[in-house]
């Protein structure tokens, strides 16, 4: 198995485009998963799920804008490459 | 014949006096000491022995410059640049990482790397696990041998791939492409599993002080087993091949749980109220294991194909 960079690269943007697109109130709500349903405790001994809320939260919020231009970016090089 | 020696004996204790201010470094850093006085100094005085033989009419105040003011001031000018270009590039790979903390890892000398590699290899005597600090911070891999380095696991990496070429020569199966899969390949399987470290350490709220070098370099030390699993597989075939996998997974295996076991498991958890650590025990324990468990099987997966 030949695992390039350029692959690397491929995977990590698949990832977190598909942690980018997942909607709170159309998804993630259904499933008990939304953002105002993790978070019960104080401090920082908050549990698996309600860490994984914060990280999903935090990588659609930070990621956004860059996610436009990554994605920009790879459809041009895409259809110029092949 | 004292100008030369007057310019350079007046850079050379500029350049010594320039590093190490307000940095509690423990070990000497000279790489930072100012490059700009002490090459323009060193240039200057050059230039004074070539240019005072051919300059006979001005006085003694114009041997310190050029015959040629132009050149004086363009020399002048270009070291000025580069010196800006330096500074740029320095404060912009600040931004990213710290200079700072990757010359940390690389502070070894040659009785740490032997003590290192004959731990890696045969971890079983060894007693005291502990990394000692100094005042809140770690000592230096030059004064404490169970401080980790990335000295070794680049020598490694770059050592592996070396190996790959000539194992892969060996079988008339070579060609440039394939050495340049081999590298990019074993690169890729650090960072997947540094960053599989860094989500499991996050998610399961495990607070240590592992950093993100630290565990570049755990997830490097693998290498060594790598290549004497490989030199053993060349020079005794098969046999020696699964003699000295067994060998080096069960050496990896143990010192990665006893080095992780210090920092995972007995990290303290900011708000410890009486509560204990923040996460359980029994998932620490799980996370050292499986990443124990892991090294093998890659071990296994970047060398087999290698040695058929």
């Amino acid at each position: 198995m030949a695992l390039t960079l350029y692959s690397l690269i491929q995977s990590i943007i698949l990832c977190t485009n598909a942690i980018a697109v997942l909607h709170e109130e159309r998804f993630l709500c259904k499933f008990g998963w939304g953002a105002d349903q993790g978070v019960g405790g104080f401090g920082d001994d908050l549990g698996v799920k309600a860490q994984i809320l914060n990280l999903i939260r935090s990588v659609r919020t930070v990621m956004r804008v860059p996610l436009i231009l990554v994605n920009s970016a790879c459809i041009v090089l895409l259809l110029l490459f092949g | 014949m004292d100008l030369p020696h007057h310019g350079y004996r007046a850079t050379k204790p500029r350049a010594r006096a320039a590093p190490t201010t307000g940095d509690p470094v423990l070990f000497e850093d000279t790489s930072s000491a100012a490059p700009g006085p002490s090459s323009q100094g060193y240039y200057a005085s050059g230039y004074n022995m070539e240019g005072s033989p051919n300059d006979t009419q001005g006085g003694p105040g114009m041997n310190n410059l050029f015959t040629d003011p132009m050149a004086s001031a363009a020399m002048m000018y270009g070291s000025s640049l580069a010196n800006r270009g330096q500074e740029i590039v320095n404060k912009e790979i600040g931004r990213f990482m710290s200079v700072n903390k990757l010359k940390y890892f690389f502070a070894v000398d040659t009785r740490y790397v032997l003590k290192k590699l004959m731990i890696l290899m045969f971890p079983y005597t060894h007693q005291d696990w502990d990394v000692r600090y100094h005042r809140d911070t770690p000592l230096t891999p030059r004064q404490d041998v169970n401080a980790p380095d990335l000295y070794i696991p680049t020598m490694a990496f770059i050592t592996y791939i070396l190996l790959a070429g000539m194992a892969l020569g060996i079988q008339k199966r070579f060609s440039p492409e394939v050495l340049g899969l081999c590298a990019s390949t074993a690169l890729v399987w650090v960072i997947i599993e540094v960053l599989i470290m860094l989500l499991s350490l996050y998610l399961l709220t495990v607070h240590s002080d592992l950093s993100t070098f630290d565990l570049i370099a755990y997830s490097g030390y693998k290498y060594v087993g790598i290549i004497f699993t490989m030199v053993c597989g060349l020079l005794f075939g098969s046999d020696g091949y699964f003699v000295a996998l067994a060998w080096s997974s069960f050496a990896i295996m143990f010192f990665i749980v006893r080095s992780l076991k210090m920092k995972i498991l007995t990290s303290v958890s900011s708000d410890s109220m009486g509560m204990g650590s923040s996460a359980k025990p029994q998932i620490r324990i799980y996370i050292t294991v499986a990443t124990a468990v892991f090294q093998p099987i890659i071990i296994y997966w970047l060398t087999s194909h290698l040695v058929r």
